[in-house]
């Protein structure tokens, strides 16, 4: 069996889902938060690569790297973030989190 | 001339003014906080004998000091104008509006000359009277401004050239009126009365009001002048009032005789004069006996060309006047309050006054209002004296037996009753006793109903005068040792005002019944006031029949005699008497429960539709479907809303989702 676009695009929808339900089903911990938003990205990342792959375009993956590269400047960030958020709250656990209501 | 009559006028009202604006604590403490004044529970006589007072003297001495002087012009005017002058000073124009013109002019004729004259020596010698009665209250400068404003007020009403500034004058009367009799504030009871007095006003003045739009609507003007020269062409005509034809005159002449009985506590609008004793008594004097409650009677007396051609109004005026007078002198006859004793003489003798001037004796009318200025201010300054010597005790059953005490205000009082009662050769009786036999002299079934009833008032008179005199001064005293350590005769101050009323009381009468009601009165009041061709009562009044002119007298000394009977001889007898017609005792007492009718009648239902108005239609309907609906229905949506702002980020991470779904699906549905 020969694996082709729709293989991959299922893959990325997949994983997608995935991430989708982890930012919001999870009750736990937000790493686990930040964790599913990379998994989103990379997602991105396969059907960039994909569609890239297919249109001989190299457009596509040059995107795919930059994508990378703001992931990693982004889970960067979102750690530091929560460092400093844990030192301040003592929790990171995500039931906790509710000081956005006005 | 006209200085004169400007000064007499406006002089009154700069007083009240400076002593008003710069006198009182207006302007102190202008720009800073004022003081905290701590009010004393135990300070409620009002008098404030606790605290001396300590501001300025300059205010009390300023008003006082230019009454004195405008009293002394008023006097020279009078005898100017008595003379044949007639004057019109015209000040300012005022409105002018279509057809509606009035100026503020000044009117002086014999009628406005001795109601200045009244108004001002009256008014001048209770200021005098106040410098003493109020040396210790704590706000003089605020009282005597508001005895000037009142005394410039009434000055304008007597010297009004048209109605609407009659009118005016009518109200500032009204107004300082309520201010004076709610001049100690910290007393509810001062407050009620002030409250009762200004409402009850309110119903006679909206008849007043009334007949000046009737006037204008009829006659296209409200000019006396005018007014008098077309009054005769209107005789006769009628107009349509509600659904009936009425008397143009009748109708006009009623409206302002509403007004006439609400300022002059006549009749079914008197229940507000007994409780405007709540003020200070030189107050009670100046306003309550002398000179604001014979307002009305200045204005019948003003319109007579009108009320000369409607009979059926003079009718009116001659019933609500003797009614009253048998009234309030009944009334009178059982208070127990010094104060509310001459009160209720002053009711009725208002009521004398008016039937004078229903039956057309206009001259008797303003002779009995010229003389009793002086003995009532008399009595109710003299009841003053009394008050203030027995530590503002007002009860006469806590008086008595303080002859020995207060000669010389016993002989003040002496004077004013026997004036008041009509003793021979005193004002009273001369003015009182042309009034009962005018009555006789006017030979209409209502001029007979109107004498007897007036004859039989004169023994009420004599009987509840001399009760006052008998239980205040003389038998055993009641009053607590204390007090009666305390008691002491006037000031001089106080005194000599006394003194002044008391010439008025015994001359006023003697000196003047020539020029109001005999042979020179026709000349004396020259067109001042007007008499129909038929009306001869000036002259039939001194032609009655003996035993006529002896009824008064004979009343008068028969009131003596039982008075004496009941308060010196045997004084278990009204007791005893009291008790075997309780009934007709209570009902007395009670002033023929006028107040609980009224209250029954107007009060309480005014206050079931005040309280359904506000409970169930402002608070229920208005604001229940206006603000605090629309509030309210705000309010439910903005807490559901923020039912959905949970703080946690996953919800609003799947609101996202949500809408970014929803997005898609719309842009695909679309674009597919």
């Amino acid at each position: 069996m020969a694996v082709g676009l729709e293989h991959y695009l299922a893959v990325a929808a997949i994983l997608f889902t995935i991430g989708v339900f982890g930012i919001f089903l999870n009750r736990k911990n937000v790493i686990v938060i930040l964790m599913s938003i990379e998994l989103m990205l990379l997602a991105v990342n396969i059907n960039l690569v994909a569609f890239s792959a297919r249109l001989g375009d190299l457009m596509g993956q040059v995107l795919a790297l930059l994508v990378l590269t703001v992931a990693a400047a982004e889970a960067a960030i979102g750690l530091a973030i929560l460092v400093i958020y844990y030192r301040n709250r003592g929790t990171i656990a995500v039931d906790e989190i509710n000081k956005l209501k006005g | 001339m006209d200085t004169i009559f400007l000064a007499i006028v406006f002089l009154p009202l700069i007083g009240a003014m400076l002593a008003g604006l710069f006198g009182t604590a207006v302007f102190r403490y202008a720009g800073s906080a004022p003081p905290q004044i701590a009010v004393h529970e135990d300070d409620d006589d009002g008098h404030g004998h606790h605290h001396a007072y300590d501001g300025p003297r300059w205010p009390m001495m300023l008003t006082t000091g230019i009454l004195v002087f405008v009293a002394l012009l008023s006097w020279y005017a009078f005898f100017d104008v008595t003379a044949g002058n007639v004057y019109k000073v015209t000040v300012a124009e005022w409105v002018r509006s279509g057809k509606l013109v009035a100026t503020w002019a000044l009117r002086i004729d014999t009628l406005s000359a001795v109601m200045l004259v009244v108004v001002t020596t009256v008014s001048a010698l209770v200021h005098i009277y106040s410098l003493g009665y109020m040396a210790h209250d704590p706000h003089q400068p605020r009282f005597f401004a508001y005895l000037s404003l009142f005394t410039f007020a009434m000055l304008m009403l007597v010297t009004s050239d048209n109605l609407l500034q009659m009118f005016f004058g009518w109200e500032g009367v009204g107004l300082a009126s309520y201010l004076l009799i709610g001049f100690w504030y910290t007393r509810p009871s001062a407050n009620a009365a002030a409250i009762k007095a200004f409402v009850v006003n309110r119903v006679g003045d909206f008849g007043f009001a009334l007949g000046i739009f009737a006037t204008f609507a009829l006659f296209g003007s409200i000019e006396f002048d005018t007014l008098f020269a077309a009054a005769p062409e209107m005789a006769g005509k009628t107009v349509p009032f509600l659904s009936w034809q009425v008397d143009a005159l009748t109708l006009i002449c009623l409206l302002l005789f509403m007004g006439a009985m609400g300022k002059s506590a006549q009749f079914l609008l008197h229940t507000w004069l007994p409780d405007a004793m709540e003020g200070p008594t030189p107050v009670s004097a100046l306003i309550h006996a002398a000179t604001m409650v014979t307002a009305g009677v200045f204005l019948v007396t003003r319109m007579s060309p009108f009320y000369e051609l409607a009979p059926l109004a003079q009718q009116a005026v001659v019933f609500i006047g003797a009614v009253t007078a048998f009234f309030a002198a009944t009334v009178g006859l059982v208070q127990n309050d010094i104060k509310r004793v001459i009160a209720y003489s002053t009711c009725s003798q208002l009521g004398y006054m008016f039937a004078a001037l229903g039956v057309g004796a206009y001259g008797a009318g303003m002779f009995h209002l010229f003389t009793h200025a002086y003995f009532k201010a008399l009595l109710f300054l003299g009841a003053g004296s009394v008050i203030h010597a027995m530590s503002d005790e007002q009860d006469i059953w806590r008086m008595g037996g303080l002859f020995p005490y207060l000669k010389k205000t016993w002989a003040m009082m002496l004077i004013g009753t026997l004036a008041l009662t009509g003793f021979p050769l005193t004002a009273g009786y001369f003015s009182k006793d042309a009034i009962i036999e005018a009555a006789f002299a006017a030979h209409t079934p209502m001029g007979t109903f109107a004498f007897w009833l007036l004859v039989i008032a004169a023994f009420f008179t004599a009987f509840y005068s001399w009760r006052l005199m008998f239980v205040v001064f003389h038998g055993k005293s009641r009053a607590s040792r204390e007090t009666l350590a305390r008691v002491h005769d006037s000031p001089p101050v106080m005194l000599v005002p006394l003194y002044v009323l008391a010439a008025g009381a015994l001359f006023a009468g003697w000196l003047f019944k020539d020029a109001f009601i005999g042979e020179k009165a026709a000349e004396f009041w020259g067109k001042a006031i007007y008499l129909a061709a038929d009306n001869d009562v000036m002259e039939a009044m001194h032609h009655v029949p003996g035993w006529v002119k002896a009824a008064p007298f004979v009343m008068m000394v028969g009131g003596l005699a039982l008075a004496f009977l009941f308060y010196i001889v045997a004084p278990s007898l009204p007791e005893a008497l009291a008790r075997a017609f309780r009934p007709v005792y209570l009902f007395l007492l009670n002033k023929w429960y006028f107040d609980e009718l009224y209250d029954r009648i107007f009060v309480r239902p005014a206050f079931a539709i005040g309280r359904f108005l506000w409970r169930k239609v402002d608070q229920k309907t208005i604001d229940g479907l206006g603000p605090d609906g629309v509030s309210a229905r705000v309010l439910d949506v903005s807490t559901w809303a923020s039912r959905m702002q949970s703080g946690y980020v996953y919800h609003y991470a799947f609101a996202m989702l949500l809408g970014v779904a929803g997005l898609v699906t719309y842009l695909m549905v679309r674009g597919g």
